[in-house]
């Protein structure tokens, strides 16, 4: 193990799991029902060590395990109007974003990040599940604007992984917008030549995986991951007939060609910074025990040459 | 004529005014003219005071009423020299979806579109409209064409969405969708959209994604249907009236929301009472926005596509 894990890691992880600190130290895997102690799961990602089922994991636990130090630094999204069409259900939506931000700590379903993954400059972002069930609204269409931008801006690749059911109704038509809106920020980056890897995790549905999810340069997904349009319920109310074993996993569309690859959550940052690497043509990446980070943000510190564009 | 739940009360006045005039063509002694006359001023009033406030629920049921002028209707009528190009070059040709290149007021286009059908053979072959990952992969072959080529794009919007299928999810439903929006982001040409009826989420997000988009008076566009809201939303499909209230999915909200550049008028009673007179208007509607395009350079044009999309949002319903 490297420095992250003997002597950062641990600094952080006390800052920032007070969310997910269960009462009792022990979390019961859903899949092959095994007692996991709260330090192993995090230490393993959330991940079961008996049988690698992929537990949800919170941006923000994934950040701290992606950069290199658990050392980032937020990019600011510009705030949407809040409850655009005066939403209402049986509960009104003001109500269900507020108890949403109350029980996550977070703003809303995205969070954007900028910092060094194995010494490589990047730009990520990270849906919540957690949050709404990660559903993309005028804000995820904001902070995947603002992710793209700023990764244009410091000329660094953008890495998404997302997380979602879907759109979210409660912002109607302007939740179906967000479509077309996180293509322009894809098309941007594009543009700029610059990688943009998606990271799909489970579950990512609806909207979300019909734009910016599947439109990366490369496609990587978490294993068994539910990837797809329509659900699987809705797609057997339609046809009436059960569907094979394993339909809309992510090994299923690897095998069906959808996908460039399945990796396990304990792999993909050596795997991510690998595949950055090359493509933004650096050199191979350092291997073994490293110099703690330099903590100064990015935005202080120098941008690569020539000049900046917006 | 078609009925819709709503207009019940008409179709009975229609009804009888009919049966007065049946019986008088057998029977030459009887004048009922002056009742019959009456009947349907009364009927007409009716029909008025329906349609002068549909509810987003009725605005539903009419923007999916099985009369209502076809993608192959505005076709046919509005488009010479159509010439229909097929297929997605890699596994098949999607009936549901429409297009090829053809004449608008002599200028050639590209046209695209989704067809419903309009009997029971012709739905099951146009499987309702609800297209697979091919018919977004021609549409993206024919944008590229059009690109190429030069010709502005023109696409008819009537899908309740994109086919939830076993097959459909297999060949790469969610990428086609998303290449196709990415596509009608990137040509540098007009692209110049009508929804004609319903427009169902990322199945229409992927046509729909334009310079320009206009909708006709009673159709809809929504993230979801409003049933489909309801069952998730209220745990009871029935509540779709409410879904629909709350979704804001009219041509006149989604103009005050910014996402609807232009509101087309329908006939008394909907499109589907005068498919002439709504087709007429469509066409209109497009050579007007056609004309906006006219001088417009390939940057400019993507340019402003791409301001138009990362812009919306600013504008709320106010209470
Ligand atoms: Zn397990």
């Amino acid at each position: 193990m490297n420095w992250i894990t003997n002597y950062v890691r641990p600094r952080i992880n006390s800052i920032f799991s007070k969310r997910d600190m269960p009462e009792n130290l022990w979390t019961k895997c859903d899949e092959c029902g095994t007692m996991l102690f709260h330090r192993e799961l995090s230490d393993n990602l959330n991940v079961c060590t008996n049988c690698d089922h992929h537990m949800v994991i919170t941006p923000r636990e994934r950040f701290n395990a992606l950069f290199d130090g658990g050392i980032f630094t937020e990019v600011e999204v510009p705030k949407p109007i809040a409850d655009p069409l005066q939403f209402r259900d049986q509960k009104r939506y003001p109500d269900r974003l507020k108890s949403a931000q109350k029980s996550t700590g977070e703003t809303d379903a995205m969070l954007v990040a900028e910092g060094e993954m194995g010494r490589t400059p990047i730009v990520a972002c990270a849906q919540d599940f957690s949050f709404m069930g990660g559903s993309m609204g005028m804000y995820v269409g904001n902070a995947i604007i603002a992710a793209a931008e700023r990764a244009i801006k410091l000329k660094r690749p953008l890495i998404l992984f997302s997380a979602a059911g879907g759109a979210r109704m409660q912002e109607g038509i302007l939740s179906l917008m967000q479509m077309p809106r996180t293509t322009v920020a894809v098309n941007l980056l594009k543009e700029a030549n610059l990688p943009y890897i998606v990271v799909l995790t489970h579950p990512t549905t609806g909207g979300v995986t019909a734009s910016y999810a599947m439109l990366g340069d490369v496609q990587i997904a978490e294993p068994n991951a539910l990837i797809c349009f329509a659900g699987p319920r809705v797609i057997e109310q339609t046809i009436r007939e059960k569907l094979p074993e394993g339909f809309q996993r992510a090994e299923y569309l690897l095998d069906h060609g959808m996908l460039d690859r399945v990796t396990h959550r304990t792999a993909l940052r050596d795997e991510l910074v690998s595949i950055l690497r090359m493509l933004m043509g650096m050199e191979p990446p350092i291997k073994g025990d490293l110099p703690a980070p330099d903590l100064t943000p990015a935005s202080s510190k120098d941008v690569p040459e020539t000049s900046e564009t917006t | 004529m078609n009925y819709l739940d709503f207009e019940k009360p008409l179709a009975e006045i229609e009804g009888k005014a009919e049966e007065l005039r049946a019986l008088a063509r057998g029977n030459t002694e009887m004048d009922v003219e002056a009742e019959a006359k009456a009947l349907d001023k009364k009927a007409q009033d009716l029909l008025k005071d329906l349609y002068k406030s549909l509810t987003p629920w009725r605005k539903c049921q009419v923007a999916r009423h099985p009369d209502r002028p076809h993608c192959r209707d505005y076709i046919n009528a509005l488009f010479t020299e159509y010439t229909p190009l097929a297929g997605d070059r890699n596994f098949a040709d999607d009936h549901a979806v429409m297009g090829g290149l053809a004449r608008f007021n002599d200028q050639p286009v590209v046209v695209i579109g989704h067809e419903k059908g309009n009997d029971t053979k012709s739905r099951i072959e146009h499987n309702f409209g609800m297209a697979r990952p091919e018919g977004y992969r021609k549409a993206v072959r024919l944008m590229d064409m059009a690109d190429r080529f030069g010709l502005p794009v023109i696409t008819l919007v009537d899908t309740p969405g994109a086919y939830p299928g076993k097959g459909a999810e297999e060949r790469g439903q969610s990428e086609a969708i998303a290449r196709s929006t990415q596509k009608c982001l990137e040509i540098g040409v007009p692209l110049i959209s009508v929804i004609i009826g319903e427009g169902g989420s990322g199945g229409a997000v992927a046509f729909a994604t334009a310079d320009q988009l206009a909708m006709l008076e009673h159709s809809i566009y929504s993230v979801i249907s409003p049933e489909g809201c309801a069952s998730i939303l209220w745990k009871d499909a029935e509540r779709m009236r409410e879904a629909a209230e709350a979704l804001r999915l009219t041509a006149q909200d989604l103009e005050k929301l910014g996402v609807c550049d232009r509101i087309i008028p329908e006939p008394m009673g909907g499109a589907q009472r005068d498919k002439a007179a709504t087709i007429a208007a469509v066409g209109q509607a497009i050579d007007a926005m056609l004309r906006k395009h006219k001088d417009m350079d390939r940057k400019k044009l993507i340019a402003a596509r791409r301001k138009k999309y990362l812009d919306l949002g600013a504008k709320g319903l106010a209470a």
